[in-house]
C-alpha cells in the first residue's frame, strides 16, 4: 500500500473575480492523515489492531484537523496584522503540528514481520549503533529505561543524528526532536503516551517497550541516517 | 468517611540538606497519611504513606466509570505512586514528612526533585476519588453555588471553563476547581492567576503530577485528564469523559466541605497577618523570617490551545 502524499494544496482566495485583476489569493497548505503502510493488524502480537485503527484514526486525525484549524487561524492573524494572535496560536500548533510530525514519522517506524519488522539495522547505521552504544542491546536497553522513565505524556525520538552523532533524546507531550536542538534529524521514535499502548498493556508500559522491537523498521532509519551521514 | 486527627506541626521546619525553610501547613480536608512505625531496637521512628482505597467500592461508579478503570486506576498506578514514593523517602529527609509537605518541599520552585511526582500524584488520587461518588452531579447549593455564581457569572458558565480547562490541558494532567486566598506572593511558583482574583474560586489546569497546593490554593475538586484516566471507557474521546465527570460523578458535597475549610484557613491567615502587623507597629519583634529567595519560574497555562483526542 502505498502512502498517499500527506500534503494537499486548498487555495483562498478573497472574493476577487479571477478574470479581472491578478486574483488577491494565498493559498493555504492543509494536511491530510497519510495512509499507513499496513493493515491495522499487522503489527500484532506486539500492537494490537485495535490501538493502531484508534491511534491512526482518531488521535493522529485529531492532531491534523486541529493543526489545520490553528493554521488557517495563523494564516488569518498574520494577513490582519493581529501579533498577539500569532503569539498565541503558537502552542496550538506546536502541540497539534508536532503530533502529525511524530506520528507521521512513528508509522514509518513500525513494520510487520513479514515485511522486516525487527530486523536488526545493518551497513551504516548499525556500524554507528554499536561504536557508539556497544550493541544494539545496550541502544534498546538504554531507550527502554528513559522510555519507562518519562513522566506522564512523550515521544521518546532516540537514535538521532548531531554533527554526525547518534543520540537518546526524550521529548515532553507532542514536542518533536528539533525542539531538543536544531541539528537532530528524527531516525526512530517510540510513542510512549498512554494511547499508545493502554489497551492492550494497561499501566504496563516497558512490556510494551519491550515487545515493540519485534515491530520496528530499522530499514527506514538506515534510509534517513544514510541520507544525513552520506 | 470521619475525620481523624488533624496534622499538628511546628511553627517552621528545616531541611537542612535541600536549604528550605518552611512554614507548616495543617492541612485540615486530609485524613492523615501516616502511619507511624516505632522500631524498637533503634527507637527511631519510620513514616510510610498507606495507599487508601476510594470511599465507595470500585464498582460503585458503574456505569459512568468501570470498575475495570478503577481496578487498574486506583488498584495499579495510584498502588505505584504510593509504593515508589514509600521507596523514595525512605532513609531520606523526607521521612517523617506529611505529604503535602513532602509535595511542597520536592517541588522546589519548579525545579522539580525526584520525589515530587510520586508524592503529588499519591495526593493528587486520594483527593481525586473523594471528589467523586456514586450518584453524583447535579448541582451544587448553598454557598458553594452563591459563589460560583459570583465568581463565574453563572453555574452554566463555571461548568463550560471547567470543561474547556480538562479538555485543553495538553498531554497528562488535571483540571481544578480552587479557592485562592490571601498568600499574592506565592514563594515556591509562579501564581497563576493576578492579584484581582485573591480570595476566589478558580479554575486552573495542571501537567503532569502538578497540583495547586504548590501555589498555595486550597483545591476543592479534580478531574484526572492523564489518559489512563479514561481510556479504557472513552478511548480517544475526553470531552465526553468530563461530560459523565461533571453530569454523575463531582461530589458537591465534598466540595463543599473543603470549601468550608478553605474559607476558615482564609480567615485564620487574615488574622495571623493582622496580629503580626499589630506587633510590627508595636515595635515587638517578629518570629517569621521573609523566604526571599524567589526563583521565577514560568507555569504553562495556556488557555487557547486545542487537545487532541
Amino acid at each position: 500500500m502505498a502512502l498517499r502524499s500527506s500534503v494537499t494544496r486548498r487555495t483562498l482566495t478573497l472574493g476577487l473575480n479571477s478574470t479581472r485583476l491578478l486574483p488577491l489569493s494565498r493559498s493555504l497548505q492543509t494536511f491530510s492523515l497519510p495512509d499507513l503502510p499496513y493493515d491495522y493488524g499487522a503489527l500484532e502480537p506486539a500492537i494490537s489492531g485495535e490501538i493502531m485503527q484508534l491511534h491512526h484514526q482518531k488521535h493522529h486525525q485529531t492532531y491534523i484537523t486541529n493543526y489545520n484549524k490553528a493554521l488557517e487561524q495563523l494564516h488569518e492573524a498574520i494577513q490582519k496584522g493581529d501579533s498577539s494572535t500569532v503569539v498565541k496560536l503558537q502552542s496550538a500548533i506546536k502541540f497539534n503540528g508536532g503530533g502529525h510530525v511524530n506520528h507521521s514519522i512513528f508509522w514509518k517506524n513500525l513494520a510487520p514481520i513479514r515485511e522486516g519488522g525487527g530486523e536488526p539495522p545493518k551497513a551504516s547505521l548499525g556500524w554507528a549503533i554499536d561504536t557508539h552504544f556497544g550493541s544494539l542491546e545496550s541502544l534498546i536497553q538504554k531507550m527502554n529505561t528513559e522510555g519507562a522513565a518519562l513522566q506522564g505524556s512523550g515521544w521518546w525520538l532516540g537514535v538521532n543524528k548531531e554533527l554526525k552523532k547518534l543520540v537518546i533524546e526524550t521529548t515532553p507531550n507532542q514536542d518533536p526532536l528539533v525542539t531538543k536542538g536544531p541539528h537532530l534529524v528524527p531516525l526512530l521514535g517510540i510513542d510512549v503516551w498512554e494511547h499508545a499502548y493502554y489497551l492492550q498493556y494497561k499501566n504496563v508500559r516497558p512490556d510494551y517497550l519491550k515487545n515493540i522491537w519485534k515491530v520496528i523498521n530499522w530499514k527506514y532509519a538506515s534510509e534517513v541516517y544514510e541520507k544525513e551521514c552520506a | 468517611m470521619a475525620a481523624t486527627t488533624s496534622m499538628v506541626t511546628s511553627l517552621t521546619f528545616t531541611i537542612p540538606s535541600l536549604g528550605l525553610r518552611l512554614p507548616t501547613r495543617s492541612y485540615p480536608c486530609l485524613k492523615p497519611q501516616r502511619r507511624l512505625v516505632r522500631k524498637a531496637a533503634s527507637n527511631v521512628i519510620t513514616a510510610t504513606y498507606e495507599l487508601k482505597a476510594p470511599p465507595y467500592p470500585l464498582n460503585a461508579l458503574e456505569p459512568h466509570m468501570s470498575r475495570e478503570t478503577l481496578a487498574y486506576h486506583w488498584g495499579k498506578h495510584h498502588r505505584t505512586y504510593v509504593e515508589n514514593l514509600n521507596k523514595q523517602v525512605v532513609g531520606t529527609d523526607l521521612e517523617g514528612l506529611s505529604l503535602e509537605d513532602i509535595i511542597i518541599v520536592t517541588y522546589n520552585k519548579g525545579d522539580i526533585l525526584p520525589a515530587f511526582n510520586n508524592a503529588a500524584q499519591a495526593w493528587n488520587h486520594d483527593f481525586f476519588w473523594e471528589s467523586m461518588k456514586p450518584g453524583g452531579g447535579g448541582k451544587p447549593s448553598g454557598d458553594l453555588l452563591d459563589l460560583i455564581e459570583r465568581d463565574f457569572g453563572s453555574f452554566e458558565r463555571f461548568i463550560e471553563e471547567f470543561k474547556a480547562a480538562a479538555a485543553t490541558q495538553f498531554g497528562s494532567g488535571w483540571a481544578w476547581l480552587a479557592y485562592k486566598a490571601n498568600r499574592l506572593d506565592v514563594e515556591n511558583a509562579v501564581n497563576p492567576w493576578p492579584s484581582e482574583k485573591d480570595k476566589e474560586l478558580v479554575i486552573v489546569k495542571s501537567p503532569n503530577a502538578v497540583n495547586p497546593l504548590v501555589w498555595d490554593y486550597f483545591p476543592l475538586l479534580t478531574i484526572d485528564v492523564w489518559e489512563h484516566a479514561y481510556y479504557l471507557d472513552f478511548q480517544n474521546r475526553r470531552p465526553d469523559y468530563i461530560s459523565v465527570f461533571m453530569e454523575k460523578l463531582v461530589s458537591w458535597e465534598t466540595v463543599n466541605t473543603r470549601l468550608e475549610k478553605a474559607k476558615a484557613r482564609a480567615a485564620e491567615r487574615e488574622m495571623e497577618e493582622e496580629r503580626r502587623r499589630k506587633e510590627e507597629e508595636e515595635g515587638k519583634p517578629t518570629n517569621e523570617e521573609e523566604d526571599d529567595d524567589d526563583l521565577e519560574m514560568y507555569v504553562d497555562n495556556d488557555n487557547d490551545d486545542s487537545e487532541a483526542e
